[in-house]
């Protein structure tokens, strides 16, 4: 083995222990959460859908709701599929 | 009253029966009469680690069912005073193990004894779950690898939920972190997980660290606790994690790399 294998083996070996506190930390901050907040995200999506069907005609099985966190950052996303423009009179309002 | 401790992980092979022969012995040492408990029904191990394997004629399951007197059951230690074995059945169901039955034999042990060790199976069924129910502290031995330490953040998740004094909504079940097959020289170069980052991760107070050591399979292999070795690192952290437990202030020992190794390598090679 060379010096700079050696170093360099070192270094790579340098990462995998924080790279296993990294995943340790991601991974338990979303089973904690599943285990604690047990499943509100059905509940918020029927909820959120609900407020949305009162202003726009969508079908409600067309919208995701996902939760994802990486670190000190979680970041809530809603997708909702919008009909066509014609058929959306707040839209044209808003324009 | 006694004090009911299981020594738990959730993941298997990490040191759970290493640690309750040992953390028992301990405290038997200190001076107060201690059990320690097999919950593992069907795959008993306490037995030949404490090296009573052939004098258990009756176990747990024999207690629960009435067919033997607990004290006909417990088996005193050859080495150290105050300290009794109670084995798991390797015969009989699992499902023989009932949260009364158990209640009923930690019962009569506190008329005698100031501490009850419980040994917990791997897993988070039913045997682990009765192992940790009644208990007052917990020992969650951990490994510093992945997979040991989120099987452990999860059963200290059960621990909050599913204990006796999570279900009646008494003061919560003392955690306490023990980390085993600790190997300062990966830590340094960064192959292993520092024990402050598992404190971090699992945030619960670090009881003690026990380093990697060949005496523990030696020890096994003799059916002898590894406190009772005079000479190695691993008893003597298992003998500061005891102190501690007492309440005393011990400061974490063998958390860095030895040099004294190589300067007696050095010198071995000098002379």
């Amino acid at each position: 083995m060379s010096i700079t294998s050696f170093f360099r083996s070192r270094r790579k070996d340098k990462q995998s222990a924080e790279t296993a506190r990294d995943r340790l930390q991601i991974v338990l901050a979303h089973e904690r959460m599943s285990v604690n907040g047990d499943d509100f995200l059905p509940r918020l999506q029927r909820e959120i859908m609900a407020v949305v069907v009162r202003y726009v005609d969508i079908d409600p099985s067309q919208a995701v709701v996902k939760l994802e966190k990486d670190g000190d950052l979680s970041t809530l996303e809603i997708e909702v599929t919008l009909p066509k423009a014609d058929s959306l009179g707040v839209q044209r309002v808003a324009s | 009253m006694a004090t009911v401790i299981v020594v738990t992980s959730g993941k298997g092979g990490v040191g759970k029966t290493t640690t309750s022969a040992s953390f028992a012995a301990g405290l038997a040492l200190s001076g107060a009469k201690t059990a320690v408990i097999d919950f593992d029904v069907g795959l008993r191990n306490l037995d030949l680690i404490m090296g009573c394997e052939r004098r258990v004629v009756f176990d747990l399951i024999n207690v629960i069912q009435g067919e033997a007197k607990l004290r006909q059951a417990l088996i005193r230690d050859k080495r150290v005073e105050n300290l009794y074995t109670l084995a798991a059945s390797q015969t009989r169901d699992k499902d023989a193990l009932t949260r009364e039955g158990i209640g009923a034999v930690l019962e009569e042990l506190a008329e005698e004894f100031e501490y009850v060790v419980c040994d917990s199976p791997a897993g988070i069924e039913k045997g682990a779950l009765l192992a940790l129910y009644y208990a007052d502290h917990a020992v969650v031995v951990t490994n510093p690898e992945i997979s040991s330490v989120r099987d452990s953040d999860r059963i200290l998740g059960v621990l909050a939920s599913r204990s006796r004094r999570a279900e009646q909504g008494d003061t919560p079940v003392k955690e306490h972190l023990l980390l085993t097959r600790y190997d300062p020289a990966r830590v340094s170069t960064g192959e292993m997980l520092k024990v402050g980052d598992v404190e971090e991760i699992l945030a619960i107070p670090l009881l003690g660290v026990i380093p990697e050591s060949e005496v523990v399979l030696r020890c096994s292999n003799l059916g002898q606790p590894v406190i009772l070795e005079e000479k190695s690192n691993a008893a003597q952290a298992y003998r500061d994690a005891v102190a501690r437990f007492l309440g005393q202030e011990v400061e974490m020992k063998f958390l860095e790399q030895e040099r004294k190794g190589l300067l007696r390598r050095w010198f071995r090679g000098a002379a």
